[in-house]
């Protein structure tokens, strides 16, 4: 995969179980709108901490290694 | 609309949960549905006003998009999520709160399945999560087996709605023990909802001629032959097995009685 080719700078965090590479600096709300992703429609965990305020999601800045977890309400029982 | 298509005789009281009245008697879940269109369908046809959902990854595919809510209008429906898939206190408690942080309600229906073969729950972790939960503000419907012990436990540990099962989860085989639904339904304070093992309408009608306050069903809808068809039959069961209820049945006796007066017969 091209993100996998990172440039030194870049941090790969792990996105729901996978390692992503995205570049250095980047907050969670780069990385919804590379996954097109709407804030409203999902709820990030980060770290374990669920991000209950949404507004937070551009001020929380990726780590390599970082666990984020980005979770949708499927059909079910 | 009312709750129900009650007509002259007996009035019903309402279905209330945590202080919300619910129109519908009827809950339904929304997997396993062949196409978003035909869950839409069934969901309308059913008549409910609570559909359950399930918390799980959004695929970093996009192109495989699972969202329920590109089809389910929030406006229309009560959303209640699962913790199904949970095996313990932690993981439920974990997936209820992330749940609640997309901003619906506090409601959750609890599941800590304690075994993979039957999906029966694990009681003892149920209790623990059901306790964190409520003191968290959550209102906590409690996916329970059968068992009275425990259903009273449920309730001392703050559950708002205790849901017993029929039979269990996705087998279809109906009301396995009336006698302990029933016992549970007459010694809890709270609603008690009945939840998995429906397989048909006559299950549907049998379950809430037990007096339960309410059923809750997913597999028994989406896996008919015709989900839409068999929703509005659940929906006619649900109501005719809650009006039989109100109505009292007669007594079962072991001897055939006439229905025509002895007297009056020609010589």
């Amino acid at each position: 995969m091209t993100e996998h080719a990172v440039s030194p700078d870049g941090v790969i965090p792990v996105v729901n179980g996978e390692e992503r590479a995205i570049a250095a600096g980047s907050t969670i709300g780069d990385l919804l709108r590379e996954l097109e992703l709407s804030p409203a429609a999902v709820v990030v965990e980060y770290n374990r901490e669920i991000v209950r305020d949404r507004e937070r999601l551009d001020s929380l800045v990726l780590a390599t290694g970082d666990a984020v977890e980005i979770v949708h309400f499927v059909g079910g029982g | 609309m009312t709750e129900s298509t009650l007509v002259a005789g007996s009035t019903d009281t309402p279905f209330v949960i945590a202080g919300q009245s619910l129109r519908s008697r009827l809950m339904v879940g929304t997997g396993k549905y062949r196409s978003p269109d035909e869950m839409i369908r069934a969901l309308d046809a059913s008549g409910a006003e609570v559909v359950t959902v399930a918390v799980r990854r959004v695929s970093l595919d996009r192109s495989r998009d699972d969202g329920v809510l590109a089809h389910l209008d929030p406006s229309r429906f009560f959303l209640l999520s699962n913790t199904a898939g949970c095996y313990t206190a932690s993981d439920a408690i974990r997936y209820a709160r992330l749940a609640r942080a997309a901003g619906f309600n506090e409601w959750v229906k609890l599941e800590v399945i304690g075994d993979q073969e039957t999906l029966l729950p694990d009681t003892a972790a149920l209790l623990e999560a059901t306790r964190t939960l409520a003191s968290e503000g959550f209102v906590v419907l409690a996916y329970t087996n059968d068992d009275l012990i425990t259903a009273l436990r449920l309730e001392d540990a703050g559950a708002a709605a205790v849901m017993p099962l029929a039979s269990p989860i996705g087998s279809g085989l109906g009301l396995l023990n009336p006698y302990s639904i029933r016992t549970i339904k007459h010694r809890l304070s709270v609603p008690v909802v009945v939840d998995a093992g429906v397989g048909t309408a006559s299950d549907a009608c049998i379950t809430m001629e037990q007096g339960v306050d309410g059923i809750l069903m997913n597999t028994a809808i989406a896996a008919a032959t015709d989900p839409v068809g068999m929703a509005h039959a659940m929906r006619l069961a649900v109501d005719a097995g809650r009006q039989a209820y109100l109505a009292g049945r007669m007594p079962r006796r072991e001897i055939a009685v006439p229905s025509s007066p002895g007297a009056g017969m020609l010589e």
